[in-house]
């Protein structure tokens, strides 16, 4: 899913999935290894029938990818590349534009707060 | 502020990031160097920060957290590498537990903050770098997550209107 062609229902479908704390949780775990439904169930104290209603959710906004192996269900977020980290870097960038303005608004203001007498 | 340059190497999982202010380099630095300042500009808005262990030595440990608009508390700390005033702060940045321990289970990047006088302002040079991409990727979906739970409030505000 390239950032440029979400649609507003995309875009919808990713916020409607990261909304919730379970599914944001099932993001990071799975992004180092595959995590199986049944382990997660156990992990999160929830019902298998739970956690799958969750993974299909993160499943359709394009942000973990399941697969079977045996009678289990493997999860796993969808691997990103140097693409990816681009974005995040863009990210990031627009995390520190964001400090660096604040960082200069508190300049100004301390800057006219002294020059007045 | 002026950036006045940004570079990204995603191969190296690097970001550096360059800004000029108007203003003399021991000023700046104290943005940095001062909790009371620091905290003014490290949290959006939305979710101020709040710096308690401040100790800028090499292996000094900092810790802060940031409180979200329900009071939801995110916990980080930083453990300092390099600093020499009013030039130099280089920390390895990490997320902590609600009790306010460094969680291993949680990436560390590193960052770098180097400030120069040229000419009559000051300039700050930023890099970060992260070990790996998930690293990078779980970082910034625990940032990203405070700005998208601002995002959905507003929506929520829009909707209620």
């Amino acid at each position: 899913m390239v950032v440029d062609e979400l649609t507003d229902d995309d875009i919808d479908r990713i916020f409607r999935a990261l909304a919730d704390r379970t599914r944001r949780d099932i993001v990071r775990r799975t992004m180092r290894e595959d995590a199986s439904v049944s382990g997660l169930a156990r992990r999160y104290d929830m019902s298998f029938a739970a956690v799958q209603k969750h993974v299909a959710v993160l499943a359709r906004a394009d942000l973990v990818t399941k697969r079977r192996r045996g009678r289990e269900q493997l999860v796993r977020s969808n691997p990103d590349t140097v693409h990816r980290a681009q974005q995040l870097l863009d990210q990031l960038e627009s995390t520190w534009r964001d400090r660096l303005d604040r960082l200069g608004d508190l300049l100004d203001d301390t800057d006219s707060e002294s020059e007045q007498p | 502020m002026t950036v006045t340059d940004v570079r990204k190497d995603p191969t190296a999982l690097t970001m550096e990031i360059v800004s000029e202010f108007g203003a003399p380099i021991e000023r700046v630095w104290q943005l940095v160097a001062d909790p009371r300042q620091l905290e003014r500009w490290w949290g959006p808005p939305t979710h101020p920060a709040t710096f308690t262990d401040f100790d800028l030595v090499p292996g000094g440990r900092v810790s802060y957290f940031m409180t979200g608009p329900e009071g939801e508390k995110y916990h980080g700390w930083w453990r300092v590498r390099e600093v020499s005033p009013p030039d130099l702060l280089e920390v390895q940045d990490g997320f902590a537990d609600d009790d306010n321990e460094p969680n291993p289970d949680l990436p560390v990047n590193i960052m770098r903050l180097e400030f120069a006088t040229v000419g009559a302002v000051t300039r700050m040079t930023i890099r970060s770098t992260f070990p790996t991409i998930e690293a990078m990727e779980q970082t910034l979906a625990m940032g990203a997550e405070e700005g998208m739970k601002a995002a959905l409030g507003q929506i929520d505000g829009l909707l209620a209107a």
